[in-house]
């Protein structure tokens, strides 16, 4: 069998959170991808966000498509649903997903090659529907499950392994998001624990289509010197433009921020998102603003992370198309069939 | 030639001239006057300009598919005129507007000519260029109603109950049938040796086209998710449903109770335990392709309509074959099969659409209705559509979480009941019933694997499935006689062709079997049907023999006793297409 189950083995002292479980009761299989892979530091994040924010395990549904990334959902959360659909196409299963049942979390996983090349359209458009999930790109620049070569999100002179440097420009997903609508976008590293677990947070309960660009290297394939997505060219030049704080209804802000440089935006159900800017001049609630910063920074070479834009006013798909409160397969048959009267009656309109 | 009742008549026209409501106008009230009708229409991928037919069969006898014949041509189209000439039965008649002169060259001596200045009678009549064209149409409805006899009162109701939201249309409308009505009757004799005498044979009968009745199939299935793209000749199952639910499905405060995306959505709808469709066409089919290997191999279940038309690649859109029974029966990579159903009317695509989705969720796999263009966008004439009260869905094999509460472990895979049906939990429901849904290979236990044991058994019990499948799927209609030694067999919109043909043949002294298959995979009535037979006629509209090659796949039967009868050039068959090559292929084996 390829499938490894993980040994449980908890401390007694282990924290637990409001629904009596621990960390550990969020974790899945053991990974089988290549030890020291990016992937695997966004599944422990993913792990503890989950655990923090209290969620029913089985009340997550975990999506993805094809590839290293669309792997991790079975790495984490065991006892929630998984979906590891077809390559490129999470975000319509997710969106038929969640037209059936608006009630669930959906918490997508997908890489550049699935989102960026073959699933381009489909990210395009699940992101102009403002489908309520959160939506993560493992981005490290190569197909990795294939042995290395070139994703949509290479950037100009980044060196292969074997081979030229590519030459074509990147599909970079957070311009595409801004510019397609997406209401939370942020972009994170994997080796910044600290700065990702709020942002999931964040985005696994924001209303709408959440996106998180985490740069995710790949050891085995693109980690190499003159490769812009390895570990080393990552922590040289990504900066925290903006942080943000993921703060539970239940509780205080409690951090002390200097005035001007903390702005709280409460998310639907009373959770409140506080802006950390370490750049005074940007503003995440502008669209423009976070465009021509985005464009200025790459400009620069630089990686700029943090949460850099957040809309909480837009509806989301079912807000957008008029639904019911309820889960559409949760309404009674009774309700949703019309009845022998009322056919009987509309076969004199074909007369 | 003296004939009630049993007229064909051609209209050519430009399209986006607004034809359509006259057209319609016409059928209906011939319909009203009790007389069976056939309504088809035969349109180009345009929306304005290019030529465009409305064919309308009057048919005492109740036949439902077209003829080769046309006994009167209206012919409003320049552009089309000589052909449309050419096409009239030798004694039949040719009614143009006389307004403008005609050539000579277009003369010809077997035929009548009827000329009706239409378009003087509408400028003289009328105001502003839009209605002058669109009461041109009505004009020439007039003179067809004086032609043939149809009755004006009927078609005043009818006008009546058409405009009853802009009355002051009705006189307009009516002052343009008595333009073309008096014309021809002060010109002409009246009526012609062909007409139309009321009969009783349309109470509690409608005219619908298939996509309208397979929408409203899919509202009473209770379905709330749709996922599509729009594509010819699908795209009106979708506005249907969408116009039933926006009048059945909204909430007191004009929410709705349904979901309509454009995308490949409906598989994680149906996952999520919602009912879920697409409508679509043949290249639809060839792109979903991996989804439904998906679902299949996933176990879940997926209702996608194909309503066909003329491929291969865009083909002709706007015509109609049989051309997709392959690639749906096997759609995707890998071993995979598909239950198809094969509706041949409107009445069996609103009561197919529930079958469908009751065996995709009894058997968790996707399930095709395949329509045509013939039955998704004509006119025909069917029994009212019958709602059963005591109706409720079958869901399949779903646990409940009162199930789980008494259950120690829940395995995705597994073969509790012996039937290669497995049992499945909806999402979010109870935390003992998550598993991992993939197309990756996998135990009957839901995990991911490579172990080729492992693997082989849960594709093996797939195929246990499949012979599930098999007893479930609907069974064929069957006429028999066992003075009968060959038969014929059709599928879809082939019925109605062949059953005319049958009664044709009949007074020719060949009398045959007859079976219609309903479904994929084939029951065991349609094989034991077949091995009673010593030759079997296998009518279909594609190329290549689709329904034969499946008949000797799955069905196993003797090869060299299905003769091919192939009709496949766009437009649906007909009586005389299967009659004519029938006989042929009968000296043939008689000469050998």
């Amino acid at each position: 069998m390829s499938y490894i189950a993980k040994p449980k083995v908890t401390h007694p002292k282990l924290k637990k959170n409001e629904l009596g479980l621990t960390v550990r009761d969020y974790e899945g299989t053991v990974s089988t991808l290549c030890a020291g892979c990016g992937h695997d530091s966004i599944t422990a994040a993913i792990i503890q966000a989950v655990f923090e924010l209290g969620m029913e395990p089985h009340k997550l549904a975990k999506m993805s498509g094809i590839g290293c990334s669309s792997k991790t959902p079975a790495y984490f959360v065991s006892q929630s649903h998984g979906f590891n659909s077809v390559h490129g196409r999470m975000a319509s299963v997710t969106t038929g997903a969640n037209a059936a049942n608006r009630d669930l979390t959906y918490i997508g996983v997908s890489g550049d090659g699935d989102s960026l090349s073959i699933g381009m359209g489909q990210f395009a458009h699940v992101i102009r529907r403002n489908l309520n999930m959160c939506y993560i790109i493992e981005n490290n620049g190569v197909y990795g499950l294939t042995k290395g070569q070139y994703s949509a999100s290479a950037d100009v002179g980044s060196k292969a392994k074997k081979g030229p440097a590519n030459r074509q420009m990147p599909i970079d997903p957070i311009s595409t998001a801004i510019g397609l609508g997406a209401t939370y976008i942020a972009r994170s590293f994997s080796g910044d624990k600290q700065q990702l677990v709020p942002l999931i947070k964040g985005a696994l309960t924001h209303r709408g289509f959440a996106l998180l660009d985490v740069i995710s290297p790949c050891v085995t394939f693109n980690d190499h010197e003159g490769s812009t997505k390895s570990y080393a060219h990552t922590r040289k030049h990504f900066h925290h433009v903006i942080d943000a704080d993921f703060i539970h209804p239940k509780e205080e802000i409690v951090a002390a921020y200097n005035e001007g440089e903390a702005m709280p935006v409460e998310l639907h159900d009373g959770s409140k998102i506080v802006f950390r800017k370490l750049n005074e001049d940007y503003d995440p609630t502008s669209r423009s603003a976070a465009f021509a910063f985005l464009r200025d920074s790459e400009n620069a070479g630089e990686i700029i992370t943090g949460l850099l834009y957040i809309d909480e006013e837009m509806g989301d798909m079912h807000h957008l198309s008029g639904s019911v409160d309820e889960p559409l397969s949760k309404i009674p048959y009774e309700t949703l069939n019309p009845g022998a009267a009322t056919l009987s009656k509309l076969m004199d309109r074909y007369r | 030639m003296s004939r009630i009742n049993d007229v064909v008549i051609k209209i050519a026209t430009v399209n986006g001239t607004g034809s359509a409501s006259a057209n319609g106008l016409l059928m209906k009230s011939i319909f009203r006057m009790g007389i069976p009708v056939v309504g088809k229409n035969y349109f180009p991928s345009n929306i304005q300009g290019l030529p465009t037919w409305y064919e309308v069969r009057v048919t005492g006898k109740g036949y439902r598919a077209r003829t080769e014949r046309v006994d009167i041509m209206v012919a409003m189209n320049a552009q089309t005129y000589r052909r449309d000439m050419a096409e009239v039965a030798s004694g039949g008649w040719l009614i143009y507007d006389s307004t403008w002169p005609r050539s000579k060259l277009l003369d010809r001596d077997d035929i009548h000519i009827i000329g009706v200045p239409l378009s003087r009678l509408c400028n003289e009549h009328f105001d502003g260029a839009r209605a002058r064209i669109l009461m041109k149409n009505i004009a020439y409805v007039g003179a067809l109603a004086a032609l043939l006899e149809i009755d004006l009162d009927v078609i005043t109701t009818l006008l009546e109950e058409t405009f009853a939201a802009k009355k002051k249309l009705v006189p307009s409308n009516l002052e343009a049938i008595r333009l073309g009505y008096d014309y021809v009757r002060e010109n002409y004799s009246c009526p012609l040796p062909i007409r139309v005498e009321k009969m009783d044979k349309t109470r509690g009968h409608i005219i619908i086209d298939g996509n309208t009745a397979a929408g409203l199939g899919c509202v009473y299935a209770g379905a709330t998710v749709g996922a599509w793209y729009p594509i010819t000749p699908s795209t009106s199952l979708m506005d249907a449903y969408k116009a039933f639910c926006k009048q059945y499905r909204m909430d007191e405060d004009g929410r709705k109770r349904f979901c309509i995306v454009q995308a490949e959505d409906e598989l994680g709808a149906n996952w999520m335990g919602a009912r879920a469709f697409t409508p679509t066409s043949g290249p639809g089919i060839a792109l979903m392709s991996e989804f439904i290997g998906f679902a299949y191999y996933a176990e879940v279940p997926a209702v996608i309509f194909d309503v066909q038309r003329t491929g291969p690649s865009t083909g002709m859109p706007t015509r109609t074959q049989q051309c997709d029974l392959m690639i749906c029966a096997y759609a995707s990579h890998g071993d995979t099969k598909h239950p198809l159903l094969f509706p041949a009317n409107p009445e069996e695509c609103f009561h197919m659409s529930v079958t469908a989705f009751d065996l995709a969720d009894r058997l968790q796999t996707p399930v095709m209705v395949l329509s045509d263009l013939d039955i998704g966008m004509n006119d025909w004439m069917c029994p009212d559509l019958e709602w059963d009260e005591s109706y409720r869905p079958d869901r399949g094999k779903v646990l409940t979480p009162e199930q789980f509460e008494s259950m120690e472990k829940f395995h995705r895979y597994l073969d509790v009941d012996g039937d290669g049906i497995p049992y499945r939990t909806l999402p979010g429901e109870h935390p003992k019933g998550s598993y991992f849904t993939r197309g990756s290979g996998h135990t009957k236990y839901g995990a991911y694997t490579e172990d080729s044991a492992e693997y082989q058994e849960v594709v093996d019990r797939l195929l246990v499935k499949w012979e599930t499948a098999r007893k479930l799927v609907p069974e064929p209609e069957i006429a028999w006689s066992k003075f009968n030694k060959n038969a014929i067999l059709t599928l879809g919109s082939g019925d109605g062709a062949v059953r005319e043909a049958l009664d044709i043949l009949k007074d020719k002294n060949v009398g045959l079997n007859y079976c219609r298959v309903k479904a994929f995979p084939f029951s065991d009535a349609v094989t034991d049907f077949i091995d009673k037979h010593d030759r079997v006629y296998v009518v279909e509209q594609n190329r290549d023999g689709q329904l034969r090659s499946m008949l000797i796949l799955d069905a196993e039967v003797e090869p060299k006793k299905l003769v091919s009868l192939l009709h496949y050039y766009g437009m649906p068959s007909s009586a005389d297409f299967v009659v004519h090559r029938l006989l042929a292929e009968v000296a043939k084996g008689q000469a050998a």
